[in-house]
C-alpha cells in the first residue's frame, strides 16, 4: 500500500459522491471520511439513503458521480478484499438448504484463502470467529435452528473469520433480542480496542453508543450532520424512531439531552 | 442379477449412476440459492438443442448441450440485467425451447415426435456407447466442479451479496453454477428425460434435508439417495418393464415421503437433546409443577 508512515490516508473516503437507483436520486453528493481506528456510524430515517451509501463503497451500488477510495486506494482498482469485514442487512442467516455455524463463518474466509484449501490456521480463525460471538458451543448447530438475534451474530462472526481490519456493518442491530445486543456490543468493542475500523449503519445508537467515535447523519441523500453522535434521547434527533435505551451500561456516558441541527 | 449379462443394462446402470451423482450434486446449489426450478427452465430449452441435432444429422446429446449451456448462460445474463420483468423474458425462453424442439424434429427426415419422446422421458435401454462416453465425460466435469468448488459456490450461493465483498469472481461462479446445471440436464437427459430431470436435482436435495443440520451431511446424503433411487428404477423397470425415468422420479418422491416421516422423531429426539444440554438449573422448557402433574395423572 502507498500510505507514508504516520500519516495513513483514511480508510474509507467519500468525496462527491452521488447513487441513483432507477432514476431516483437516493445520494446528492455526499462526502465521508473514515480514519484508521475510527468507529463511525451513518444514521438517519428510512430512505435517507445511509444503505446506499454503505453500498456505493463495497461496489454494490454503481456511482454515479464522485470519488470512492478505500485504504487510499480507488475504489474500481482496490482488490485487497481481506481488509474488509462485510455484514449486510439480513435477518437470516440461512439459506436454501441447512448449512451450520461453522460452514457458513467458513465462507467469510474466502477472501484469505480464495481457491486455495483451507489451512489449520483458517480452520482456528472461523473457530475464534465464532467463539467472538459467544456462539462456540454450537457452533455445529445449523443456523436454521437459531434466533434473530443468533442469526446477526453468525453475519458478524463470518465478517469477523478473515480478521478484517475495517468492518462495514449494515444494521447490525435490527431484529436483535437484549442479550445478542450485548455480545454484539462487546465483539464490537474487542476488535476496535484491537484497533479495528467500523463503519455500520444504525437506526439508533443503543448499547454501541459509548463506542461510536463520529455519526454521519444523512436526510434524503445529504450528509446534515458530522460530528460528536447525537446524544438526545427521543424523536428529535432521528425523525420517526423511538429510541429505545434498554439498560445503561455501567461503563456508559451520561446520556445528554440535546437537539441536533 | 442376470441383468448385468446384458450389454445395454450396463451401459445404463453405468448412466443412471452418474445421473445419480450429478444431478443432486448440483441441484443442491440450486436449491440453496433458491432457484430450484432452473433444472426444468434448462430442459426445455435443451429440447431445441435435441430438435437441432436430428435436423443436422448430430449427435443430439451433444447439441443440446450446447444449446442447453448457451440457455442457462442467457438466464443467468437475464437475472444480471433483467429489471423487472426477467420472469416474462425466462418464460419466453423455456417455451421458445420447447417449441423450437418440436419444429426443428419435425422438420429433420429422420426425426419423429416418438424420437422426441425419448428424450423428453428418457430412454434408458437404448443408451449407446457414444452415450456412454459423452455421460461419462460430461459428469467428470459436474463431479469436478461441484466438489472442487464447494466452498466457492456454498459461498455464492448462500450469499451472493457477502460473496463479492469476500472478492470472489461471483459472475464467473454464478456462470459455472449455470453452466454446469445445464451440462447436468443433457446427462440426465437420457435416464430421466427432460421433463423429468429437475426432480432429480432437486427432490433427493429436499429429502436429505429432512435428516441433515450440515451443507456437507446434506450433500452426501442426496447423492447416495440419488444412486440408490436411479439404480432402484433401472433395475425395476428390467424386471416390471415400466418406464425407467419415471419409476426413478416416483422413487425420489417415495424417498422425501419415507424421510420426512422418519424424520419427525427424530427432530424431537433432537431438541429434546438440545434442551437436556441446556443448564441444568435452568429448564428451557414450561415446567408443570411435580403436584400439578401428578393430580392431572389422577384426574385421567
Amino acid at each position: 500500500m502507498s500510505s507514508e508512515p504516520g500519516r495513513p490516508e483514511p480508510v474509507i473516503s467519500l468525496r462527491g459522491v452521488r447513487a441513483e437507483l432507477g432514476s431516483r436520486p437516493v445520494l446528492r453528493g455526499i462526502d465521508l471520511t473514515v480514519g484508521h481506528g475510527e468507529v463511525v456510524a451513518l444514521l438517519g430515517a428510512n430512505g435517507s439513503g445511509k444503505s446506499t451509501a454503505i453500498r456505493t463503497v463495497i461496489g454494490q451500488v454503481p456511482v454515479s458521480a464522485g470519488e470512492i477510495e478505500l485504504f487510499g486506494v480507488p475504489r474500481r482498482r482496490f482488490d485487497d478484499w481481506r481488509r474488509v469485514g462485510y455484514v449486510p442487512q439480513r435477518t437470516t442467516a440461512a439459506g436454501g438448504v441447512p448449512a451450520t455455524i461453522t460452514e457458513v463463518v467458513a465462507s467469510g474466509r474466502l477472501s484469505r484463502a480464495r481457491f486455495g484449501m483451507l489451512r489449520k490456521a483458517d480452520h482456528v480463525a472461523v473457530q475464534r470467529a465464532i467463539a467472538l460471538v459467544g456462539l462456540a458451543d454450537r457452533a455445529k448447530d445449523s443456523v436454521n435452528a437459531l434466533s434473530g438475534g443468533q442469526h446477526q451474530r453468525v453475519l458478524i462472526a463470518r465478517a469477523l473469520a478473515a480478521e478484517p481490519e475495517l468492518l462495514i456493518m449494515d444494521e447490525p442491530m435490527a431484529g436483535v433480542d437484549l442479550a445478542s445486543q450485548e455480545v454484539l456490543a462487546r465483539t464490537l468493542r474487542e476488535q476496535v480496542a484491537a484497533g479495528t475500523t467500523v463503519l455500520l449503519v444504525l437506526h439508533e445508537l443503543g448499547p454501541l453508543e459509548p463506542l461510536i467515535d463520529r455519526a454521519v447523519v444523512l436526510r434524503d441523500g445529504c450528509v446534515t450532520h458530522d460530528g460528536p453522535p447525537p446524544k438526545a434521547v427521543g424523536q428529535h434527533a432521528l425523525p420517526g424512531h423511538d429510541h429505545v435505551h434498554p439498560h445503561a451500561a455501567h461503563d456508559a456516558e451520561p446520556i445528554r439531552t440535546g437537539l441536533l441541527s | 442379477m442376470e441383468f448385468l449379462d446384458y450389454a445395454f443394462m450396463q451401459r445404463a446402470l453405468l448412466a443412471a449412476v452418474l445421473v445419480g451423482i450429478t444431478a443432486p450434486a448440483i441441484g443442491i446449489y440450486l436449491v440453496q440459492r433458491r432457484q430450484a426450478l432452473m433444472g426444468d427452465g434448462i430442459g426445455h430449452v435443451a429440447m431445441t438443442g435435441v430438435g437441432l441435432g436430428f435436423l443436422l444429422n448430430t449427435s443430439p446429446v451433444w447439441m443440446a448441450t450446447g444449446v442447453a449451456v448457451i440457455g442457462a448462460v442467457m438466464m443467468e445474463l437475464i437475472r444480471w440485467y433483467g429489471k423487472t420483468r426477467g420472469d416474462i423474458a425466462l418464460a419466453m425462453l423455456f417455451y421458445g425451447g420447447m417449441a423450437g424442439g418440436v419444429m426443428f424434429i419435425n422438420l429433420a427426415p429422420t426425426g419423429s415426435n416418438a424420437n422426441l419422446t425419448s428424450y423428453l422421458f428418457g430412454s434408458l435401454s437404448t443408451v449407446s456407447e457414444s452415450d456412454v462416453t459423452a455421460i461419462c465425460v460430461l459428469a467428470a466435469f459436474v463431479v469436478l466442479v461441484t466438489i472442487g468448488l464447494r466452498r466457492q459456490l456454498f459461498a455464492v450461493s448462500q450469499d451472493e451479496e457477502f460473496a463479492r465483498v469476500t472478492g470472489l469472481p461471483v459472475r464467473v461462479l454464478n456462470l459455472l453454477t449455470a453452466i454446469t446445471a445445464a451440462i447436468t440436464v443433457t446427462v440426465a437427459m437420457r435416464v430421466v428425460g427432460l421433463l423429468l430431470v429437475s426432480a432429480l436435482m432437486v427432490v433427493p436435495v429436499a429429502a436429505a434435508q429432512q435428516l441433515t443440520r450440515s451443507f456437507a451431511a446434506t450433500f452426501a446424503v442426496a447423492v447416495a439417495i440419488g444412486v440408490s433411487v436411479t439404480i432402484g428404477g433401472t433395475v425395476t423397470s428390467y424386471y416390471q418393464d415400466v418406464p425407467p425415468g419415471a419409476t426413478i422420479v416416483l422413487l425420489t418422491i417415495g424417498a422425501f415421503v419415507a424421510l420426512t416421516a422418519l424424520a419427525t422423531p427424530v427432530a424431537r429426539r433432537r431438541a429434546r437433546a438440545a434442551a437436556a444440554a441446556q443448564t441444568a438449573g435452568d429448564p428451557a422448557e414450561c415446567v408443570i409443577p411435580a403436584s400439578r402433574e401428578a393430580a392431572g395423572k389422577a384426574g385421567v
